[in-house]
């Protein structure tokens, strides 16, 4: 009568600290260039080495341009300054703690959350942490994923192991199925909208129900993915045959005798049937709709052709130029951005030239389309995917997370309207003054091609 | 930093914005630092809310007001009593470099999101919670008068209005109570912890 949760939960406590937190053992390690130098300097403080470097992986992706500029037409002469000292402080630390690192500009680089995944170094059972907070990503393969501080990411390095207090435990049902032009951001920004943005906050979240059974991978890592933005740190689907057919044979998924043993390992990581859960939600997939946001947190969203309700946060609609009783459809949008850890992978890019196959990209939109791993640019060119975006009037940039987060060189200026596949419609996420309304790569390819807020079901 | 707990009791800073994420906490550009210099994420503690583009004051936020601008020390400003959901979104510790580092020692709101919570806490700065009545009474009785001390007693877990006299008892485990009260790490605690358990090895990948 376990959860899923439950059970790799229980498999990782090295102890439970009297009146205190569980120490728990961490399989996997991510590392990023911002969330990380500090924490390396900690270890240096205490005069002490990386305990177990072997199941750490280190890459940097905030701070990477999606794109060389002059003078140098390279990558790191494309970066801004500082960003590009962070990039060369992980490779120095990585180097002098002998760290597994995947430098800017190599194939295996790219988003964490997308490359984890995809050279299967996040597998079903593991318990997974990043000083990031969308490391719930990699809870869709099966796994407890959770972002942490820096000074728990020097826990990690020194122990690997970290101290947290066990949360409670939620499930999610979606059931039925979505209807066409419906995608997995758009169940994720329904959640949202009806839990709010801490709904889960204290809770660890594992997603169930026929919708998701029928979901591909990509989609329930996007979901996984938009954990975080409804308060919850952890966001699981039990593997089953869809995630060992998208973990068969990656690079480092178990092979041959391993990987058979593995699968049956894998096969007993579910919910048993009467486990109990602190709280349980259901919503039916039919509900859902192809969504937006309108306000400056992922939960103040509706459904594309609706109106913005009533008694919303003032402040939010103020900075978004927004009022109640307002529709959406048919606004001139600024800026599209198709990419980041929540929308960077395969799937996305098929899904987008879906729609602009055949169309132009409207001339008042700037369109920034990112992959989130060199692995997905060299999967978008294999499939010729980028003549179809060239021949529609886009062109592909560089891995980063670009536009997600106003690191790195791409930042919408101040005022414009970004429609975008990222995670967080925050003030100033995209650069000061940039207002975001989030959206489905579907979504998002459909008001390139109008260049104004456009509902996907009806552009045939 | 002052590392070890016991009993503040100061006027506080209201910041009275719901779901206060770490992205306005904080804004990403100030994360590309490598240092790390108290005085600098200090600076950049709710930035884009104090200043504008060209870097202004601006004067209608609540830290830039006559009452509420002087920087905290000891019994001044040094808590913040904030709204619900204080700390969401990004994980960045930076958040709670830049709360330290501008001098606050609690954070009192009636919910805070989980990893900054963490991350407060492991930056030795309280996060007191409380009723959302009594957090409304807080920045009530802050509104009627500026000066309004609040006590915050770790050893006792009590947060008291003093212009109310209204006690609440706040929650925190035992253990990192003691961490607080004594100034220590928990990757001191971990460390401590594999030299007397050694962890079974473990294939390499």
């Amino acid at each position: 009568m376990k959860t899923l949760f439950d059970k790799i939960w229980d498999a990782h406590v090295v102890q439970n600290v009297p009146d205190g937190p569980t120490q728990l053992y961490i399989d996997r390690l991510y590392l990023h260039e911002v969330t990380s130098p500090q924490a390396f300097d900690t270890l240096r403080d205490k005069g002490i080495g990386v305990l177990r470097p072997q199941q750490i992986f280190a890459m940097p992706d905030h701070n990477t341009p999606s794109q060389v500029t002059e003078p140098s037409l390279t990558m790191a002469g494309s970066c801004t300054p500082v960003g590009l000292k962070q990039i060369e402080t992980l490779k120095a630390n990585c180097t002098e703690f002998g760290i597994r690192h995947f430098a800017m500009g190599t194939p295996d680089n790219g988003i964490i959350h997308v490359v984890g995944p995809e050279k299967g170094l996040s597998l079903p059972g593991m318990t997974i942490v990043c000083g990031d907070s969308h490391t719930s990503t990699h809870g869709a393969v099966g796994a407890i994923a959770m972002g942490i501080g820096t000074s728990e990411v020097a826990q990690v390095l020194a122990s690997q192991c970290i101290l947290q207090q066990k949360p409670k435990t939620m499930r999610i049902n979606i059931e039925g199925t979505l209807a066409p032009g419906v995608t997995a951001k758009d169940v994720a920004l329904y959640i949202m909208a009806q839990m709010t943005t801490s709904g889960a906050t204290g809770y660890a979240v594992e997603y169930a129900g026929s919708a998701i059974r029928n979901m591909s991978m990509e989609g329930r890592l996007t979901l996984s993915n938009l954990s975080i933005e409804m308060g919850s740190r952890a966001g699981l689907i039990a593997p089953d045959e869809t995630t060992f057919a998208y973990l068969k044979g990656r690079e480092y998924a178990p092979k041959g005798d391993a990987w058979d043993k593995a699968v049956a390992e894998w096969s007993q990581l579910h919910s048993d049937a009467d486990a109990v859960f602190d709280k349980e939600v259901t919503y039916r997939a039919e509900d859902i709709a192809p969504r937006i946001t309108f306000g400056t947190n992922p939960g103040e969203g509706i459904a594309v052709d609706e109106v913005i309700p009533e008694q919303q946060d003032a402040a939010s609609l103020a900075y978004m130029g927004f009022a109640p009783g307002q529709r959406l459809l048919g606004m001139p949008v600024d800026y599209v951005f198709l990419g980041a850890c929540t929308n960077g992978r395969i799937e996305d890019f098929r899904a987008f030239v879906s729609v602009v196959k055949g169309r132009q990209k409207a001339p008042n939109v700037v369109a920034w389309l990112v992959p989130g791993s060199w692995a997905v640019r060299q999967q978008i060119i294999d499939e010729g995917i980028d003549k179809i975006l060239e021949e529609a009037g886009f062109e592909l940039r560089l891995p980063s997370c670009s536009a997600c987060l106003a690191m790195n060189p791409d930042k919408v200026p101040a005022g414009k309207l970004c429609i975008s596949t990222s995670n967080r419609n925050f003030i100033g996420r995209q650069g000061p003054g940039a207002r975001t309304i989030l959206a489905s790569p579907l979504t998002v390819a459909a008001c390139a091609v109008t260049g104004v807020i456009t509902d996907v079901r009806e552009l045939k | 930093m002052n590392k070890v707990f016991s009993v503040i009791e100061s006027t506080c800073i209201p910041i009275d914005i719901d779901n206060c994420n770490t992205d306005l906490i904080i804004p990403a550009r100030y994360l590309s630092s490598t240092t790390r210099d108290p005085k600098f994420f200090g600076e950049a503690f709710m930035h884009d809310l104090r200043f504008d583009a060209e870097g202004k004051a601006v004067h209608d936020f609540v830290m830039n007001k006559e009452e509420f601008c002087e920087a905290p020390r000891e019994g001044v400003h040094e808590i913040i009593v904030a709204g619900q959901n204080w700390g969401s979104g990004s994980s960045r510790e930076h958040a709670a470099w830049a709360i330290a580092g501008y001098g606050v020692r609690v954070v009192i709101s009636s919910s805070f999101a989980d990893i900054h919570r963490n991350n407060l806490l492991n930056c030795f700065v309280l996060p007191v919670i409380v009723s959302p009545d009594f957090q409304q009474e807080l920045f009530d009785s802050i509104q009627a008068d500026a000066q309004t001390q609040v006590r915050v007693d770790l050893p006792s877990q009590t947060v008291t209005n003093l212009a109310t006299g209204h006690s609440e008892r706040f929650p925190i485990n035992g253990y990192k109570k003691y961490c607080l009260m004594h100034g220590l790490d928990d990757i001191d605690f971990l460390l401590e912890s594999l030299q007397k358990n050694p962890l079974p090895p473990t294939a390499a990948v």
